[in-house]
């Protein structure tokens, strides 16, 4: 599993020259009658290659949007994010983008209620295609708490990853063959214990066969001996 | 010393008891019923007089015999399915029949009376055309296959190839049937479609090639479509453009004869020849079709053709006389059934020579008004005897055997050969049950009549419960065997434990039926005409049985896969019957339809329905339904999965009833396609939140009712490079919760989604082996929210738990077991290619089994970790019972908790019980109640005594 994941994003305006990657726009939508309109909210540095690394460089919600924010959590709307579908493996630039996008809600009052601290996981395939984008918030849930905007509305507290599939175990037949030898060596100093079934209790089976032997020849009835017989040979 | 050896014997036999089922339990709580298949070929075993015996072959690659009394499959030879296993031919002679299997890939031989292999032989490559038995001077001794290239004749007695050769012109003419009248040549005709007919003769001796021409004839295609041969090697063809016959003698191989025919208004032309027996020619009779229930009995006399008879039947047959005595000479016979008021056929038999009907013929069966209209008739009429028996094949792909006059002596419904979806609903209460509830259930009116309905109730009880201890007392006095268990619509209630259920099952041929879980035995059927042939089922129960006086309700969302649009069926789930609901029409296609968990004000749960508009329709759809799906519309998501794009998409309700994509993932297709989708079960309980470690701490399941585990299958089908996906996904908040790549791996894959965990089976194209996986969530230590689970609030991502296994066969089906309140410990239910249904412990699938056994494992009860996965035999549920071609098992809970009820389907169907915890709130079936009852009267008189002994004693010491 690959995950990186950049804490705080204040800092990043420095750091886009050192990225050789590709740089998408995060967009994000809130509005009353919950009829989606993107706006860009920032930008996603994608590093490509094998181990791909995210970090996002964002913008601060302005006043206009922050009243918005509140309105659209005072009626229970959605706020959604989307990023464009990219190929981070690519070697041109031009095979990075492909169509359509990938989207992710949340409910807008438990992002202002969190203060907009959201955790935003971006999904990729096996072969680096991005396939899927989420966004919770810290803490996820919505209990009507007033918030004050100008403090808590303003900037975003992001965390950020990139997450490509793990690889699935197979069966683990090396470590138990491992297991196995080490028990067969530890049975191997015991040498009692190799003794077989018969070799430890013949003492015991002979005369129970001989007695049932008898007695059947007795009685001339096989059918009485066979039940004796099977507690014997057990 | 002979004494000894039995001695060992004995204790061998003992100790190889087998453990799953006890003897005289066989049978008690399962059964299991054989099917063959839609019939494509049929022929009655006539060669013996005392045969009671029918061939079929079916479309399902199923060679069968069945019993003429009874029905009953005599024996039964399952081939491959799909194409290599399509039985192309079935020719039959004497006691043996002849198949030709898989394009002419295989030809066998089976002896018809023990259903044995006479001998099987692998045909050279090439595509099968036709084939025909080579008679000479009346014996039958040679099978002529005729492939795209080449013809072989080969023994019948043994399958050697007695000659095989290429055929002139192979790559221009395009061969089509093969002919033999039994004169030491064989004929094989084939067409250059719109110009000529080629007829080459070989010589049956040794394949020489004696004559060969080739015939102008334009207006021919195909020649089984339009030609037949009658007579003496008389080949006549029907031109339906100039409405005239053409006839050609194969021997002398001029030039064909037309003959103008006198119709107007012609329909289609069709031909039939009629062929007494493979060693002599056909008669000079024939039928030909003149439209959809039209036909008309042709003789050809010398180059004249003379018509006989009209007919109008439905369907007809054609029979061969077994043997020629000159009283009955060529008795070839004609059938046809006339659709008379309600649903009355007739058969009538006819003499083929003149076209005369025969006297005491005429038979009347009245068809089930629920069932298909007829489409194939068998039929076989003895000489010595005036009786004779017909075997119909209805649309619904039912058989139905008749025997004269008019009795029908049994059906086969070989529809439930191929049931796709099927639900188990609860039976209704008794009528008394019924009213008592009815009571509780009404709204009060008086406190007056509030009593006498209570007293009318009380006495109605009564009345019930000494009938009942009467029948008891009559019934005891009767032998065991003679007390009847038959079930009927009448006395269709709930048991005790609600073990016996209705089983609505829906089969691909459009026909639906109840069965009664406990005996099988079918209690309505009804068959849906106009059933595209490529749909797509999904049952739903919209209201069960617990709402009386409100009938339960199912609904069958039926969808054409090519075009989307799709059509309901309501229906009373208990008696068959079509419900008076009338449900909305649909014109748009439909793309996803989910049931919602609330109830209309008669108690219907609410279906929602999806169209490619993305519109939302409700049924029932009254003035309540909508005010509540407003109230609840932002709590109402749903997904699409468009696997042919890659795509998942989420939608929310609004409150006009359209909707609103929310989440979208896109998988791209070049890499990886979609192969299933499951949610789990709506009506699954899950009775523990957590398991409890070794150290006396809990571990929380992740426990999320909206999660889909998404399989993927590689595009990239190198074994190197391929590699199986899975994915769990939230359905309502499109959150990817995990996301693992089996690699080196291949479908098909087989998935189980249930409580916290995913179990999936797949191939290893790097060790060649079958493997299962599991996949287990857990929140850690302590819960997020206890209270509720909310997909919108879970914001930390569950643990994730992941082992494999070797599994050491491969697996047609799966499923999990349920039980009423999820306390019993959970098994799958895997069904084998080899007919086994093996019921694996959950237990053994556990990512938290450890490599090494500790202390704290040891607690948890947990199995140190093997690789593989062993089948023991004991875990197979259906012991000697084979399923053959297991599609699907379904599992329904019972009253009892510690019972689950299990259904397989397939080609045969099997209904058993399984205990996963034994039978833990059950007494056992030989418990001694009269021991336990004696030992507690004695207790009691016991007591009594020593406390009267007691007071004596005391009054005797105080007096001291």
């Amino acid at each position: 599993m690959s995950r990186h994941w950049i804490g705080d994003t204040l800092a990043s305006d420095g750091l886009e020259a050192e990225f050789n990657g590709l740089s998408v726009p995060l967009e994000h939508s809130f509005e009353l009658d919950d009829v989606a309109k993107f706006q860009l909210r920032g930008s996603l540095m994608l590093k490509t290659g094998r181990e791909p690394s995210v970090s996002l460089n964002q913008n601060q919600l302005s006043e206009e949007d922050r009243t918005k924010l509140k309105e659209v959590a005072a009626v229970d709307g959605l706020y959604r994010i989307r990023v464009p579908r990219v190929f981070l493996q690519a070697d041109k630039q031009t095979e990075w983008q492909t169509e359509g996008h990938l989207t992710a809600f949340v409910r807008a009052c438990a992002m202002v209620e969190s203060h907009l601290s959201d955790v935003i996981t971006l999904h990729t395939d096996v072969s680096g295609y991005l396939i899927g984008v989420s966004i919770v918030t810290l803490p996820g849930a919505c209990r009507g708490i007033e918030v004050e905007d100008e403090v808590d509305l303003e900037v975003f507290n992001t965390t950020l990853s990139i997450m490509a599939p793990v690889n699935a175990p197979g069966p683990e037949t090396a470590l138990f063959i491992q297991r196995m030898e080490q028990e067969f060596e530890k049975k191997g100093k015991n040498p009692q214990e190799q003794k077989s079934f018969f070799a430890k209790y013949w003492m015991y089976i002979v005369p129970l066969v001989l007695f049932l032997m008898m007695s059947g020849a007795q009685d001339q009835s096989g059918g009485g001996g066979g039940g004796g017989g099977n507690g014997g040979g057990r | 010393m002979a004494k000894l050896i039995l001695l060992l014997l004995k204790c061998i036999l003992f100790c190889g008891t087998v453990y799953a089922v006890f003897e005289d339990q066989v049978g008690k709580f399962d059964w299991r019923q054989q099917y063959v298949g839609k019939v494509r070929f049929c022929h009655f075993d006539g060669h013996m007089q005392s045969s009671k015996k029918v061939l079929l072959a079916t479309e399902s690659n199923v060679f069968a015999a069945l019993n003429t009394r009874t029905g009953e499959v005599l024996w039964r030879h399952v081939d491959k399915t799909g194409p290599e296993g399509n039985i192309d031919a079935f020719l039959q002679n004497g006691q043996d029949s002849v198949l030709v299997v898989g394009n002419g890939r295989v030809l066998r031989s089976w002896e018809t009376n023990i259903g044995g292999l006479n001998w099987e032989v692998v045909l050279d490559s090439g595509s099968f055309q036709s084939t025909c038995l080579v008679g000479q001077q009346g014996t039958v001794k040679n099978v002529a296959v005729l492939k795209k290239t080449a013809i072989s004749l080969h023994y019948l007695s043994n399958g050697h190839q007695k000659w095989i050769e290429n055929l002139p012109d192979s790559d221009t003419v395009d061969y089509q049937t093969v002919y033999s009248g039994g004169n030491g040549e064989v004929y094989v005709l084939g067409v250059v479609p719109h110009s000529h007919i080629a007829v080459v003769a070989f010589s049956v001796d040794d394949g020489e090639i004696l004559k060969q021409s080739s015939v102008e004839a334009p207006w021919l295609s195909s020649i089984p479509e339009s030609c037949q041969i009658v007579d003496q090697e008389m080949l006549i063809c029907v031109d339906s453009t100039t409405m005239s016959l053409y006839t050609l003698d194969l021997t002398l191989q001029l030039q064909m004869n037309q003959i103008p025919l006198q119709v107007k208004n012609v329909y289609i032309f069709l031909l039939c020849g009629i062929t007494p027996n493979p060693a002599k020619q056909p008669l000079s009779e024939f039928f030909l079709q003149l439209g959809p229930d039209r036909y008309v009995l042709l003789q050809f006399n010398s180059g004249q053709i003379v018509m006989l008879r009209d007919f109008k039947p439905v369907c007809n047959a054609f029979s061969k006389q077994h043997f020629s005595i000159l009283t009955f000479r060529l008795q070839n016979v004609c059938y046809s059934p006339r659709l008379q008021y309600f649903n009355a056929s007739t058969i009538n038999l006819y003499n083929a020579e003149t076209g005369r009907r025969l006297l005491d013929t005429t038979l009347i069966f009245t068809m089930d008004p629920n069932g298909g209209k007829p489409e194939r008739v068998t039929f076989l009429k003895k000489d010595d005897s005036v009786g004779y028996r017909v075997m119909v094949q209805t649309k619904d792909h039912a058989l139905t055997f008749i025997q004269q006059p008019g009795r029908v002596l049994w059906t086969r419904e070989e529809a439930l050969s191929d049931v796709l979806t099927m639900e188990m609903v609860d039976l209704p209460l008794t009528g008394t049950q019924a009213e008592l509830e009815g009571e509780f259930g009404k709204k009060t009116d008086g406190l007056m009549s509030m009593v006498f309905k209570r007293l009318s109730s009380q006495l109605i009880l009564l009345q019930a419960w000494i009938a009942h201890l009467w029948k008891l007392f009559y019934d005891a006095r009767k032998p065991r065997s003679q007390v009847k268990s038959d079930i009927s619509m009448e006395n269709l209630s709930r048991d005790e434990f609600n073990l016996q259920k209705m089983m609505v099952m829906v089969t691909a041929s459009g026909k639906l039926f109840g069965i009664d879980s406990k005996t099988g035995g079918i209690l309505w059927k009804h068959y849906l005409e106009n059933i595209p042939s490529n749909a797509g089922f999904k049952l739903m129960v919209q209201r069960t049985t617990a709402h009386f006086p409100h009938p339960p309700q199912c609904t069958l969302l039926i969808k054409d896969k090519d075009t989307g649009l799709a059509s309901l069926h309501v229906f009373n789930p208990i008696f068959g019957k079509m419900s008076h609901v009338t449900p909305p029409a649909l014109p748009q296609p439909i793309l996803q339809s989910l049931m919602l968990p609330f109830m209309d004000q008669d108690y219907a749960k609410v279906l929602l329905l999806i169209d490619d508009q993305y519109k939302v329709s409700a049924f029932p759809s009254t003035k309540y339904v909508l005010q509540q799906l407003q109230e609840m519309a932002p709590t109402i998501f749903f997904f699409l999965v468009d696997s042919s794009q890659g795509r998942l998409s989420g939608y929310r309700l609004r409150t006009d009833l359209s909707t609103e994509q929310i989440w979208e993932v896109i998988l791209p297709t070049e890499i990886q396609k979609i192969v299933s989708v499951k949610g789990k079960r709506p009506n699954e309980h899950v009775h523990s939140q957590g398991r409890v470690m070794g150290d006396r701490s809990v571990l929380y399941k992740y426990l999320n009712p909206n999660l889909l585990a998404v399989v993927t299958e590689s595009t990239d089908l190198h074994q190197e490079r391929s590699f199986v996906g899975i994915m769990l996904i939230d359905g309502v908040t499109g959150r990817i919760i995990h996301e693992a790549v089996q690699r080196k791996a291949r479908g098909p894959v087989h998935v189980v989604h249930s409580e916290n965990w995913v179990v999936y089976e797949y191939w290893s194209t790097k060790s060649r082996r079958n493997e299962f996986s599991v996949i287990e969530l857990y929140e850690g230590m302590e819960l997020y929210n206890s209270t509720a689970f909310s997909s919108l609030d879970r914001p930390l991502v569950p643990q994730v738990l992941q082992q494999s296994y070797i599994f050491p066969s491969s697996i047609s089906t799966m499923e999990a077991t349920l039980t009423e309140k999820g306390i019993t410990s959970r098994h799958l239910l895997i069904g084998l290619p080899s007919g086994g249904i093996v019921s694996l412990p959950k237990m053994f699938l556990d990512p938290r089994r450890p490599e090494m056994a500790s202390e704290q494992s040891r607690e948890e009860n947990l199995i140190p970790y093997a690789p593989e996965l062993m089948i023991r035999t004991e875990w197979f549920i259906n012991y000697n019972q084979t399923i053959s071609r297991v599609r699907g098992i379904y599992t329904a809970p019972s009253g009892l908790e510690s019972t689950c009820l299990v259904v397989a389907y397939g080609l045969d169907i099997y209904h058993t019980r399984v205990y996963p915890s034994k039978q833990f709130d059950v007494l056992k079936d030989d418990y001694d109640y009269m021991l336990i009852s004696s030992v507690l009267l004695a207790l009691f008189f016991a007591t009594m005594i020593s406390k009267r002994l007691a007071e004596v004693k005391l009054l005797n010491r105080a007096w001291r």
